[in-house]
């Protein structure tokens, strides 16, 4: 107790000021990356809540649970809801925003209004969202797809849509703060080839976010005034044209799917290093790979499309284009794996998240290329194929990879340890309760069980049962690393400021960091991971 | 990086001539000139992004590479999502 006490004299950033006016006007990247975690905590719970709507309501083949217009808006919100609100901000506000200046040895980010702007952008469109969701909410899918949206739903396609198009522009000013912060920010010799791949990792999603967003939010307004001033621009009967749309949503909204796992391969990429005590294997690929998965992911949209009306030549492309992103996903996948050879490897939750991640990751990659594949892709679109196919690349992918950065940079964010075999078993029961409700999805899928419906025939039941149990154990798996985190902020032990033997900069400030982040501002005359020198601490080996 | 200062004049200028591009685009919308009709819109809406992109963003007068390697790469990105697009436009059989 005696070093609890030192310590809450120190002078950090959660007790330079107290109040809630110094929260809400604060331009302190790490106070801007909480005010995050509460708000896209929060969302995840709404999002959550749905998908357990959604699955209880599939327990039983007959629609009995809730009508079938309501189960339409169920899956459609807890899409939007999941994807805009959670899994994009998810990483790259929280933990990039927390870590970006660290990383580099910053004081803040380049432009901390800005950044806070950005939150409070998230904030107007969450709430917009939330009133959406309050007074009868929307029922065309995540996707939004035309003519639907825009002629036949008689329900909140504008206010949802504008939602989206604000938390947008909150996304692109993120994506644009930590670009110029890491090509300005970056303390003296700490070059390119030193970065930590997380830093890398972010530069690539940056880039989606900047180039990719304003064509989405763009896509949601021409919807809104189709729908509102009947302009022809998707609907054929007007001079439109329907696939239009689906061309200029899947645009941005493919790549969106590595804004949210590229972060997330940025955060396994400083774990596995640090629990295997050797530097990553590869680092110019890693780094490289990061930027390819960015760059490929804008030239294989339409992969979304192969049954939609496309030409076969333009499928034959987007299918040849969809392979190739399996190459650079493939040589981070083999890094990650030569790293861990003849590692010291230590089992310490962030560590069995990224194995998780490792795991499901590959699958949901390699289930994309079935998708990719144009014959297969005929037989499995729009079934729970795709449905587990995305969730293993978004859930077992990003979240698990969000879980996994939490526990490993928690002591930094907090100071505070977490319990270590609590952490453990939660990252057990996450694994086994995903596996539990996805993995019976691709069998339905494959067998032929269409998504989006609210009744299926009696003989995919089994299945559906397991996949219902699956999502209970998930969720007691998510409330739980919620719980003990709270808890750890009382009466967690003290961390010290590098309780995993890390390498990095964040981990030579203190834990939590001051306002500025360093005392002295950081000198780098190492390289990345330099782990041969940096001695392993007890308490990480012996798991605490 | 020292600021380039543009005169109200060249401002003005800019300003009174997109007001005018956009006067000739929707004149030209009432004349029928078939498959051009559009390459026109398109040629004028260019020509007008461009004075935007040059001089109102300062794209013009700056030295720093990497302003025009990001204002390359956003044209770049917007090729893709054209040139992409036209694959399955072009070769439609409906």
């Amino acid at each position: 107790m005696a070093t609890a006490a030192i310590t809450a004299e120190r002078e950090n950033y959660l007790n330079q000021e107290y109040g809630i006016k110094s929260w809400l006007l604060t331009v302190d990247h790490k106070r801007i990356a909480l005010l995050y975690l509460l708000s896209i905590t929060f969302f995840f719970f709404i999002g959550g809540f749905f998908a357990l709507l959604i699955r209880l309501e599939l327990l039983t083949p007959a629609g009995d649970l809730v009508q079938a217009d309501t189960y339409n808006k169920l899956f459609s919100m807890h899409g939007q809801v999941m994807i805009f609100f959670f899994l994009i901000p998810s990483i790259p506000a929280v933990l990039g925003n927390f870590l970006v200046p660290l990383m580099i040895g910053a004081k803040d980010l380049a432009f901390p209004r800005i950044n806070l702007l950005s939150w409070y952008l998230y904030i107007i469109a969450g709430v917009l969202m939330v009133h959406c969701m309050l007074t009868g909410g929307v029922d065309t899918g995540w996707t939004f797809y035309t003519p639907f949206s825009t002629a036949f739903s008689n329900t909140k396609v504008i206010e949802a849509g504008l939602a989206i198009f604000i938390s947008g522009f909150s996304s692109i000013l993120t994506g644009l703060n930590f670009v110029v912060t890491i090509h300005r920010m970056r303390a003296p010799g700490m070059t390119w080839d030193r970065l930590p791949l997380f830093i890398w990792a972010h530069y690539a999603t940056s880039i989606i976010q900047l180039l990719g967003t304003p064509v989405v939010a763009v896509t949601l307004v021409l919807v809104v005034l189709e729908r509102a001033l009947h302009l022809g621009i998707f609907d054929p009967t007007r001079g439109g044209d329907p696939l239009l749309f689906q061309h200029l949503f899947w645009f941005y909204s493919h790549p969106a799917v590595y804004i949210m796992i590229l972060p997330s391969m940025g955060v396994v990429t400083e774990i596995i290093p640090c629990f295997c005590r050797k530097r990553i294997f590869g680092y110019k690929f890693v780094a490289l790979s990061s930027i390819s998965i960015a760059v490929f992911g804008f030239l294989v949209w339409a992969h979304h499309m192969f049954v939609a009306g496309i030409s076969l030549y333009a499928a034959l492309i987007f299918s040849a284009l969809s392979y190739l992103v399996a190459v650079p996903s493939a040589i981070k996948v083999f890094n990650w794996t030569a790293t861990m050879y003849k590692g010291s490897i230590t089992f310490s939750t962030p560590m069995l998240y990224a194995f998780g991640f490792v795991g499901l990751f590959t699958m949901g990659g390699l289930t994309g290329l079935f998708l990719a594949a144009l014959g297969l892709d005929v037989h499995v679109t729009d079934t729970y194929f795709v449905v587990a196919h995305f969730h293993y690349i978004m859930v077992g992918g990003a979240l698990m990879g969000y879980l996994g950065g939490m526990h490993f940079w928690w002591p930094k964010i907090s100071g505070r340890m977490y319990p270590e075999s609590l952490g453990r078993l939660a990252a057990l029961i996450v694994f086994l309760g995903f596996n539990l409700t996805f993995f019976p999805q691709f069998i339905l899928g494959y067998l032929g069980m269409p998504r989006r419906y609210w009744q299926y025939p009696p003989e995919f039941q089994v299945l559906n049962v397991l996949s219902t149990a699956g999502a209970t154990v998930l969720a007691v798996g998510y409330l739980l690393p919620m719980v003990y985190f709270l808890w750890s902020m009382r009466y967690g032990k003290v961390a010290p400021d590098n309780p995993w033997g890390a390498s990095g900069l964040e981990w030579m400030t203190t834990s939590p960091p001051p306002t500025f982040n360093f005392d002295q501002p950081p000198v780098v005359n190492w390289e990345a991971y330099d782990y041969e020198h940096i001695p392993a601490p007890q308490e990480a080996r012996s798991g605490g | 990086m020292s600021e380039h200062v543009v005169s109200a004049k060249t401002y003005i200028a800019v300003w009174l001539t997109l007001l005018v591009l956009t006067g000739v685009t929707a004149g030209v919308a009432f004349i029928n000139l078939g498959p051009f009709n559009t390459i026109v819109a398109l040629v004028i809406a260019t020509f007008k992004a461009l004075l935007v992109v040059l001089i109102f963003m300062h794209v013009k007068y700056t030295s720093e590479k990497m302003v025009k390697v990001v204002v390359v790469s956003a044209v770049f990105f917007l090729l893709l999502l054209l040139g992409l697009s036209l694959a399955d436009y072009t070769t439609r059989l409906l």
